[in-house]
């Protein structure tokens, strides 16, 4: 059984928010306050509307793992992290957290401008928590990770580039010895080289079997660190998952499962004058509309619109196919239509079959859209993302496996089955 | 489960009242030595007279009272040469002043820190006042310098100074600690400190003799507890009127101040963050 590094529940914090926009209250304010209405208590006055920045979190995280936090602006990450980190206190709810925590959420966090670079190494580690002995200890490390001349160490740090600030900033931090670290959104700072760099600490961080809570909308970064993922809405935690699906999911920015999608209101139904999308969903060989396949199985992709009126060239259905990086796997719309089939006024059903053995395993996105031709080339609607769905390897049944022996995630896109010639050569 | 040895933290919402969290501060030793220690350097950093200022400063004040109270009649101590009175009274009460001015001024110069790690914010207030400490043994040496200028052989009571330094320290903290968590939400605070220490220093017998007060204000003039640390304080070094009891009703003030100040500051801490 693995061990549990943070375990949350019910997490919520409350802003009031006359209070968040006027931080700096007056005191005269307060006590004209109390004199026009002296029997109420002072929450309930002159408050405006209670502001909810997180609501009811829960979740698990193992010990080792690394946690990628995604999710729009104000989507509560980083109130989370505060919280976590101690800084804020939850109005609701817990969180049990085991272990050292050390949390990082600005580069430099206790730098002093007139203090030399040594002086601020020392400050900010202890700022960060770090005991002496372990700063002097690490003292010469710190400074190699920075890439900062030794030369410049005793200059104050008011006079080093920004750059340089920052690297500094973050050699300190890269350098914490804690069992639990939470990163807000830091990393988005200094040259590439030098982030290259900080990454590849980071990962060193985590097969030490140290915990990492990661925000960032950098969302390669969170793929190439983090294993899994909570996904934050309006304070609200609302997916959590292997990282590639969470992604997709914020991505394609849809609710909950995707597989299938309907308009049946007019109004909102997108379209032109000419044609309308009326569903769209993903189903199986048995026509059971599911949102996870196996790799094995083919894949059904349907689309269901509405002509408006006879047009003269059958209008075209398109698919667009992406991975969970946003990268295009295919592009698909019918070859074999002859112009005169289903151009009548009418509801048309559209589907293609994506067959098993071809797809990777993962999160898949598809984009609807539909092209007709009056005068010119138009696009009746062109809806990206609309549908999603995911493949898994189920290794047990994969006959494929057990020939090749190999029991580990095989990259790629696609995984087609090609077929193979062997043969032995004359030496 | 989980091991043992590990500590664990549970983050839950607290009502009422917090305990002292005097653990949580010991563990963060170390960074409440590099707070006072970054004070200290930043304080004389870049100036042209460095630590030298902790002694100008009683020194210039003494050299001004000199030239203008000096001469007032019975404005000191009989048999004291008024320059050594008011340095007397100028280093406890330039440890006092510095010390409520850098706890009230502590959590507000430190939000980038309150509002990006933790640690119990109590250690900002305390080294705030600590780094004074510093300046306050610096200047007591220069007191001792200007009693050998004038003829004086510290004696026994001098032992007293660093109690009474002590308590002038208390009684910044207790005050401090209010004004540090009011300053936290009204910046009101900000401007009322200046005005503050200057009626209180005209409220304590600075740069005149507790003897001067009329009889009718004396049980009111002690209550402030600057009246018994600069009266104990010219007692340690010049010798002179032993302090009376009424020392010990200033003491009790200043605690049951200090306890109030905690209470409150440490119930104020939690939404530092989201309100500075």
């Amino acid at each position: 059984m693995t061990d549990i590094a943070i375990s949350a529940e019910g997490l919520g914090k409350r802003y009031r928010l006359g209070q968040a926009q006027d931080p700096y209250g007056r005191l005269s304010e307060v006590l004209a306050g109390t004199l026009r209405t002296p029997f109420r208590r002072r929450s309930e006055r002159a408050h405006g509307a209670d502001f909810w920045a997180l609501r009811d979190v829960a979740f698990e995280i193992p010990a080792g793992a690394a946690v990628g936090i995604i999710g729009r602006n104000g989507a509560g990450k980083s109130t989370l992290l505060k919280i976590l980190s101690r800084i804020t206190w939850p109005t609701t709810g817990s969180a049990t957290l085991h272990g050292r925590i050390a949390s990082l959420l600005e580069v430099g966090t206790g730098f002093h401008p007139e203090l030399s670079g040594t002086e601020n190494v020392y400050l900010s580690g202890a700022v960060l928590g770090m005991r002496r002995a372990e700063i002097r200890r690490n003292f010469d490390e710190i400074v190699e990770f920075s890439g900062i001349d030794p030369k410049f160490l005793d200059t104050p740090v008011k006079r080093y580039s920004s750059g340089m600030q920052v690297r500094l900033g973050f050699a300190v931090a890269a350098h914490l010895e804690s069992e639990i670290l939470l990163i807000d959104e830091v990393l988005a700072v200094g040259d590439l080289e030098f982030q290259k760099r900080c990454l590849g600490k980071m990962d060193e961080v985590t097969s030490s079997g140290r915990t990492i809570l990661f925000v960032s909308h950098q969302l390669p970064m969170i793929a190439s660190l983090c294993s899994s993922c909570l996904l934050m809405e309006g304070g609200r935690l609302v997916a959590e998952g292997p990282t590639s699906e969470v992604i997709h999911r914020y991505q394609s920015g849809v609710g909950a499962n995707a597989a299938s999608v309907d308009f049946p209101n007019e109004a909102s139904r997108p379209g032109d004058g000419i044609a309308s999308l009326l569903a769209a969903w993903v189903e199986n060989a048995a026509g059971e509309r599911q949102f996870e396949y196996s790799l094995m199985e083919p894949v059904r992709l349907c689309v269901k619109y509405r002509v408006h009126e006879r047009l003269e060239v059958t209008p075209q259905p398109v698919l667009h196919v992406t991975d969970s990086a946003g990268n295009y796997v295919f592009v698909t719309n019918p070859h074999d239509w002859g112009d005169d089939r289903a151009n009548g006024p009418g509801d048309y059903l559209a589907s293609v079959e994506i067959p098993g053995h071809f797809l990777n395993d993962g999160m898949y996105s598809v984009g609807v859209a539909l092209n007709h031709f009056k005068s010119a080339i138009q696009t009746a609607f062109f809806e990206r993302g609309t549908l999603s769905f995911n493949i898994v390897d189920r290794i047990d049944e994969n006959e494929v496996r057990a020939v090749s022996r190999w029991g580990g995630r095989i990259p790629g896109v696609v995984r087609p089955l090609f077929s193979w010639q062997v043969e032995e050569e004359a030496r | 489960m989980n091991a043992p040895s590990v500590e664990s933290i549970v983050i839950r919402p607290i009502r009422g009242w917090i305990g002292l969290g005097a653990s949580e501060i010991w563990t963060h030793r170390d960074l409440a030595y590099f707070l006072v220690w970054r004070d200290l350097k930043v304080r004389y950093k870049q100036t042209a007279f460095g630590a030298a200022w902790a002694v100008l400063q009683p020194v210039l004040l003494m050299l001004v009272f000199s030239a203008f109270l000096g001469r007032i009649d019975g404005i000191g101590a009989s048999g004291v040469p008024y320059p050594l009175f008011a340095l007397a009274g100028l280093v406890p009460w330039t440890l006092f002043s510095q010390s409520l001015n850098g706890a009230s001024s502590s959590l507000v110069n430190s939000q980038n820190l309150i509002s990006k790690v933790y640690f119990p914010r109590l250690l900002l207030p305390l080294s705030a006042v600590a780094s004074y400490v510093i300046d306050f043994l610096i200047a007591a040496v220069v007191l001792v310098i200007a009693m050998l200028f004038f003829g004086r052989v510290p004696p026994v009571t001098f032992l007293w100074v660093p109690f009474l330094g002590l308590f002038a320290v208390v009684v910044a903290l207790a005050v401090g600690l209010w004004l540090a968590a009011i300053n936290v939400r009204y910046r009101d605070v900000k401007y009322a400190i200046p005005f503050l220490i200057q009626l209180w220093f005209f409220a304590s017998p600075v740069a005149y003799s507790s003897g001067l007060v009329p009889p009718g204000l004396r049980a009111i003039f002690s209550l402030n507890p600057m009246t018994g640390v600069i009266d104990g304080f010219r007692w340690a070094a010049l010798g002179g009127p032993r302090p009376d009891t009424t020392i010990f009703l200033s003491v009790a003030a200043t605690l049951a101040i200090l306890v109030g100040g905690l209470a409150y500051f440490l119930r104020a801490e939690r939404t530092f963050a989201d309100t500075i």
